[in-house]
């Protein structure tokens, strides 16, 4: 048996902010089958999850999977315990850019041609979600 | 049947003739679109995390000048955020507290919110749509084309069946398209990673590009201009037959007979009337 390893201020203020509680999950995995971008994860979806019953905060920090997750919302659609892991992940994201790492991309980061060619729908939703 | 139309930021750019294609049938059907005064972009994105009060001022803003009138938009994502905005203020009072007094407006929740679809499907109806039909798309091969943000999640939404929705596929077969039924419908697009993950949103839209073929569309509608814009711009070279993709109201106005055009996300337009 794996023991969590002790007090978490991402998950309790996950559990807050999300109205999520990891521990509900029972890891069948459904949301990790259910998600479209799952081949450019390290984590899969309900990997996460795990990690996230188990406390290990620093290791989910790490991930590339929060910053892949597309927030399609097929996880939570499927979920058969009616978790909602879009807003986790969303919780791991801005627990990344309020305190630890900042901003993850930015206006500078585009190129010309995707300046003049993205719509704006795309510019917005992607400042919002990569950037404080 | 009058509404006020909130267009969004796209709908006034890259997006424009999902608008005015819209607004021309709607002209001709008796629905009354009248523009909201001074709106603001709506985000793009619902905030996950509750404590995102920055991101609902405009969207509860938005709600709020419609006064309790039925609020339409026709981009997916615009009536994604001021949904799930108006539930977040219809059930957490102290988010909308916070919210409504920043913004020194009155709101908790009222007025329906709706996608021009449902109005088509709900307050219109689809055989009254059907006398309207002038230039019915014989023999055209499409595919109905959900993504993400009109259907999910679906308590919120209430737009559709989440797993098997049906309103666009009734709107092709009020429209006399050929209505082909693809399984990659509901998946999603890639979203906004076309703007730092490019490679992975051309493997969803390949996906979704590949099993509309394989069913034998010709042709996909959308109501998302970053959908439109993924699936045009991000499919990979596969030396097949490209698949067109159009806003939904560019084939209604087609249709109906009315004139427009269509604006592809490479900036290509085509007279949607000569097609
Ligand atoms: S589908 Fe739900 S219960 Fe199953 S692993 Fe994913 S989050 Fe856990
Ligand atoms: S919301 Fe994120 S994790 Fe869930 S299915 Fe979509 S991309 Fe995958």
């Amino acid at each position: 048996m794996i023991i969590a390893t002790g007090k978490s201020s991402l998950i309790d203020e996950m559990k807050v902010q999300s109205g999520q509680n990891p521990a509900e999950c029972y890891q069948c995995a459904k949301c990790s089958a259910a998600c479209p971008v799952t081949a450019a994860m390290d984590l899969l979806p309900h990997q996460v999850i795990r990690y996230l019953q188990l406390g290990l905060e620093e290791d989910l920090l790490k991930s590339k999977t929060p910053w892949i997750c597309a927030s399609c919302f097929t996880c939570a659609a499927r979920c058969p315990r009616d978790l909602d892991l879009a807003r986790m992940m969303e919780g791991i994201r801005l627990s990344m850019l309020r305190r630890r790492e900042g901003n993850k991309f930015g206006p500078a980061d585009l190129t010309p041609e995707q300046l003049e060619k993205l719509p704006q729908q795309a510019l917005v939703s992607g400042f919002r979600k990569y950037n404080k | 049947m009058r509404y006020r139309y909130f267009p969004g930021c796209t709908l006034k750019g890259q997006a424009k003739s999902m608008e005015d294609t819209a607004m021309a049938a709607a002209a001709a059907l008796g629905i009354e679109l009248i523009e909201l005064d001074e709106w603001q972009c709506c985000g793009a994105v619902y905030p996950l995390y509750e404590d995102e009060l920055i991101s609902l001022l405009s969207p509860v803003r938005t709600l709020a000048a419609a006064a309790g009138e039925p609020l339409v938009s026709l981009c997916s994502a615009c009536h994604h955020v001021l949904k799930r905005a108006q539930e977040l203020m219809q059930r957490n009072q102290d988010a909308r507290h916070k919210v409504t007094d920043f913004l020194e407006v009155e709101y908790s929740g009222e007025g329906r919110v709706l996608h021009f679809l449902e109005v088509l499907r709900d307050d219109l109806g689809f055989d009254k749509l059907t006398e309207m039909i002038k230039k019915p798309l014989e023999g055209r091969k499409v595919a109905a084309y959900y993504g993400c943000l009109l259907l999910r999640p679906s308590k919120v939404m209430q737009f559709d069946d989440p797993e098997n929705p049906t309103i666009m596929e009734d709107l092709l077969k009020t429209l006399g398209a050929e209505v082909v039924k693809s399984p990659y419908r509901t998946e999603c697009c890639g979203a906004y990673l076309s703007v730092t993950e490019e490679g992975v949103a051309s493997d969803t839209v390949a996906r979704i590009i590949d099993s509309a073929r394989q069913a034998g569309a010709e042709a996909l509608i959308t109501a998302c201009p970053l959908c439109r814009y993924n699936l045009e711009n991000c499919s990979r070279e596969d030396g097949k037959e490209p698949i067109k993709v159009y806003y939904f109201s560019e084939l209604l106005a087609e249709a109906m007979g009315l004139p427009g055009e269509s604006t592809g996300a490479d900036g290509s337009k085509e007279e949607v009337a000569q097609r």
